[in-house]
């Protein structure tokens, strides 16, 4: 069974390398890796992640009794993409490179805004990009010629991307000098909140035509987010929305985001977003 | 709907803990979620039923507790716990900022018997 909607149709997750050719591509096993454990008298426990096991059965005590615990425990349910996160976090800081998360839903213009930016960076601030999709390279295409090295993810039929994918799509990357990663997460303002995936900062993207009340609805994914940025800027007029009512949206949630404004087409508002990226990797 | 991926890590850490303890069968499991953990309660106990069959938890309880979060006010600075998400003072209406806690996602407790 997939991992996250029940659908019976496992799709492991892939990682498309785009630049250099020929394309090289892997798959990971998402769905039937096997896993060890050793416990505290060295017995040594393997089994996958989709056959439900009963370790138990190695303890058994004798003699008919029937004794009930109670296990207090206090632990995070995504422990492993938590410590994955943070091992992520210690490679990129010590190899002195910035990451992003960038998220938003689908069709705020992630990658418009990031081939704008990777074109006004070009000869500044050397960057790569990770690019999280369902399917489809496409969007790494886009990127792909504006002189960052570029990977794509498909997750398949999951809905973010997780600390293991971009910890695999770090192996692909050549990452010599490179200052920035620009983390282009599946378009999704639900999923992605709960993953960290060891950035040093998440930006939310709102475009103007999505209403002034997003950021309450999706609280989780704008609390704590460095910035808000507002795109399509150029659709202001067209949109209708109360700039002024979106703007206390998202300082209420968000109460330290900066607000953005820009247009990625008319490059409006970019400088800001850039003097942010120069000020992040000073 | 990453809910389904999460049950599936929090019945693994759960057969692991019953392992641990020596029993065998798992009675009860309390999760502990917060206002900003992205996550579903609902949409977990879905999961969880979903998912339990054919594990130790089989014929577990789930129960999920939300866990509050403390915001003070931008304006009067008036602290206060809340259970769901506020965005304004209930006093002087000033904005609320987010002082602890909210994205906790936790197994807080668990009941194993033996079934000998």
């Amino acid at each position: 069974m997939c991992d996250d909607c029940g659908c019976g149709d496992p799709k492991p997750f892939k990682i498309i390398p785009m630049q250099g050719t020929p394309a090289k591509k892997f798959q990971v096993a998402a769905h039937a890796h096997e896993h060890e454990h050793v416990d505290d008298e060295g017995n040594r426990y393997i089994h996958s992640h989709h056959e439900p096991h009963a370790h138990g059965e190695k303890h058994e005590h004798g003699g008919g009794h029937n004794h009930l615990q109670t296990l207090s425990l206090h632990q995070p349910l995504l422990i492993k993409n938590d410590r994955l996160a943070e091992r992520n976090r210690g490679f990129l800081n010590a190899k002195g490179i910035v990451a992003i998360n960038i998220v938003s839903s689908p069709g705020s213009g992630k990658t418009t805004f990031l081939a704008k930016t990777l074109e006004m960076l070009r000869d500044e601030i050397p960057a790569a990009v990770i690019v999280g999709d369902l399917e489809t390279a496409n969007d790494a295409a886009r990127l792909r010629d504006k002189g960052a090295p570029v990977v794509q993810v498909t997750t398949g039929t999951v809905c973010h991307l997780d600390a293991e994918m971009i910890s695999r799509s770090l192996e692909e990357l050549d990452l010599t000098d490179r200052r920035l990663l620009f983390i282009e997460n599946v378009g999704n303002l639900v999923c992605p909140s709960s993953y960290d995936l060891g950035e040093a900062m998440r930006v939310v993207l709102i475009s103007v035509t999505e209403g002034e009340d997003k950021p309450l609805k999706y609280p989780p994914i704008f609390q704590g987010a460095r910035a808000v940025v507002v795109t399509k800027k150029d659709l202001l007029e067209a949109s209708g929305i109360d700039r002024e009512s979106l703007r206390r949206n998202i300082h209420a949630v968000s109460h330290h985001a900066e607000i953005i404004e820009v247009s990625a087409r008319t490059g409006e508002g970019m400088s800001r977003w850039i003097d942010l990226l120069r000020e992040s990797t000073k | 709907m990453h809910e389904v991926s999460i049950m599936q890590d929090m019945l693994q850490l759960a057969e692991e803990n019953l392992r641990k303890s020596g029993c065998t069968e798992i009675r009860r499991i309390k999760l502990r979620v917060g206002l900003l953990s992205g996550v579903v309660p609902e949409a977990l106990s879905f999961a969880f039923d979903v998912l339990k069959s054919g594990t130790s938890a089989a014929n577990a309880i789930l129960e999920i507790e939300s866990s509050p979060s403390l915001f003070s006010c931008g304006e009067c600075g008036r602290e206060s716990w809340y259970e769901s998400l506020r965005f304004e003072c209930p006093e002087c209406h000033g904005g609320l900022i987010l002082q602890q806690g909210g994205t906790d996602l936790e197994l807080t407790q668990m009941e194993v018997s033996s079934t000998d």
